[in-house]
């Protein structure tokens, strides 16, 4: 499970994030919906203690995040997998070397053993095949699904997506987005989609976070949400804001 | 009177700013070193980019640099003073000045520059947030090894440039000056001592740490894209060449009276 309790983060005299109150419970897709600055990414980033929160606490299971020593924040993070917004595969690395990447630094797997599992990875992405490609050969979509295969590779319990479909034509981000939820299921995982992208949040999530002004402004079933008739919620959901 | 002292002012806190961040990563690539099994790949990689990726660029520079030494020593030099002696300044002067030094500004910019433009777009490119997000520490897998690298490769690059430097020294003497192999041979072992080249790799090695250190800080504190990228990587050169240039003068006068 993981927690936001009163959550606060300001960069100087910018408050991005003002009182956050989030629960997403075992198995649960949330999305974490929003507009430009609305504090999504700084959320994401506090679970990865990537940022640590100026008030408030920020609990991955049983562990609060801000106070866990190096040692337990690079233990926390082999099991959860990142999905960023430019995908960041490692230009220097091969397909096959970003997505094996975690299984080389921290498990002692063969080197046929990873072959096995990145080869595992790529199909579950539906990109077989294309482990000897460096990531300048690949098209936005291939980067994110490429990226969503290092993610799952060394099976995570949660899995986070910055704007999964962000910069992707239509009909690619209708394809991650089912690739996302079939991952859900098969993979049996806890994940957070941050996103401005209002159909996929409708599409794939079990519950939506709407923020608005670096708080929660409401959270619920993608069809309570829809149903919501504040008017924020409804010009927000409308595309208006 | 105002403006000039809140401008030098802030250029002041500035400076101690950015020599405390310095200093940090240091200390963190320091306590780094306690997983050098861990890491044993990058470094083997740092070390041949480093060492090996500069050797054609040293050896070219280093032939003409003890070319033209010779060729102004001998102008300099009068009549009555014997020819032998171009030898020894010639060796004296590349490996306790020109090798580690002239050698050093030109690697702030192949090796200094490439570092900070790399881990810079690492980061701007959320490489390094990548790193991180995967159980790596950016500064054990990016910083600590370049450090190691440059710390280790500088002296090896110098003995080398200082070899091949030499080496054309004594083709531009015994060729255009009909000094004898014999009498630069001569002039080189009669100044010849073991802390001239104690002094010379001292410089390398920090040289080679503070390019690498200021490199991977640059990078490291990358922001705002492409333009950030490009400011780093010219950051680096005109520091690393500043600290290279005061850290001559500090090591000079301190080894050699020391010695």
């Amino acid at each position: 499970m993981i927690e936001f309790k009163d959550v606060y983060k300001s960069f100087g005299d910018k408050h991005v994030l003002r009182g956050i109150n989030l629960a997403v419970n075992e198995g649960e897709l949330v999305s974490i919906l929003g507009p430009s600055g609305s504090g999504k990414s700084v959320t994401l980033k506090h679970i990865i203690g990537i940022l640590q929160p100026d008030r408030g606490e920020v609990w991955v299971d049983d562990q609060l995040v801000p106070k866990l020593s190096r040692d337990e924040l690079q233990e926390l993070r082999k099991h959860i997998g990142v999905l960023f917004q430019s995908a960041a595969l490692f230009d220097s690395m091969s397909v096959k070397d970003n997505v094996a990447f975690m299984l080389r630094m921290h498990t002692k797997m063969s080197e046929a053993e990873i072959s096995q599992r990145v080869a595992e990875c790529l199909e579950q992405v539906e990109l077989g095949g294309v482990e000897e490609l460096e990531p300048d050969e690949l098209s936005g979509g291939m980067r994110k699904r490429v990226g969503l295969a290092r993610a799952i590779a060394m099976k995570p319990k949660y899995i986070l997506y910055d704007e999964p479909t962000t910069g992707l034509d239509p009909k690619t981000a209708i394809i991650i987005g089912d690739l996302i939820a079939r991952l859900q299921k098969t993979l049996n995982i806890t994940s957070i989609v941050v996103t401005h992208d209002v159909k996929l949040a409708c599409d794939i999530s079990d519950r939506i976070a709407l923020f608005h002004d670096g708080k929660v402004a409401a959270v619920g079933s993608p069809d309570e949400i829809s149903k919501d008739d504040n008017d924020m919620i409804r010009k927000f959901m409308e595309g208006q804001l | 009177m105002k403006p000039i002292i809140l401008f030098y002012g802030r250029i002041g806190t500035n400076f101690f700013v950015h020599f405390y961040r310095v200093c940090y990563y240091l200390g963190a690539a320091v306590g780094q070193l306690r997983y050098l099994h861990f890491y044993r790949r990058q470094i083997i990689e740092q070390m041949y980019r480093v060492g090996i990726g500069s050797i054609p660029l040293i050896a070219a520079l280093s032939l003409f640099t003890g070319l033209a030494t010779t060729i102004q020593t001998a102008y300099q030099i009068s009549s009555y003073i014997p020819k032998y002696i171009v030898g020894s300044i010639v060796f004296q002067s590349e490996m306790l000045e020109l090798g580690p030094t002239l050698m050093a500004l030109v690697l702030a910019g192949r090796v200094g520059a490439g570092i900070a433009s790399e881990i810079g777009t690492m980061k701007v490119s959320e490489q390094v947030d990548a790193l991180t997000s995967m159980g790596v520490d950016p500064i054990g897998y990016l910083v600590m090894p370049r450090i190691l690298a440059g710390v280790a490769m500088f002296p090896i690059i110098i003995i080398f440039a200082v070899v091949v430097a030499v080496g054309g020294g004594h083709y531009a003497a015994t060729t255009m000056m009909g000094v004898s192999t014999a009498d630069f041979v001569r002039g080189m072992k009669e100044v010849f001592r073991a802390k001239d080249v104690w002094v010379g790799l001292t410089k390398a090695t920090v040289y080679g740490g503070i390019i690498t250190l200021l490199g991977s800080y640059m990078g490291m504190e990358t922001d705002q894209g492409a333009k950030g990228v490009g400011r780093a990587a010219t950051s680096t050169v005109v520091s690393s060449s500043s600290f290279i240039l005061i850290m001559d003068y500090v090591l000079t006068r301190t080894l050699l009276k020391f010695s």
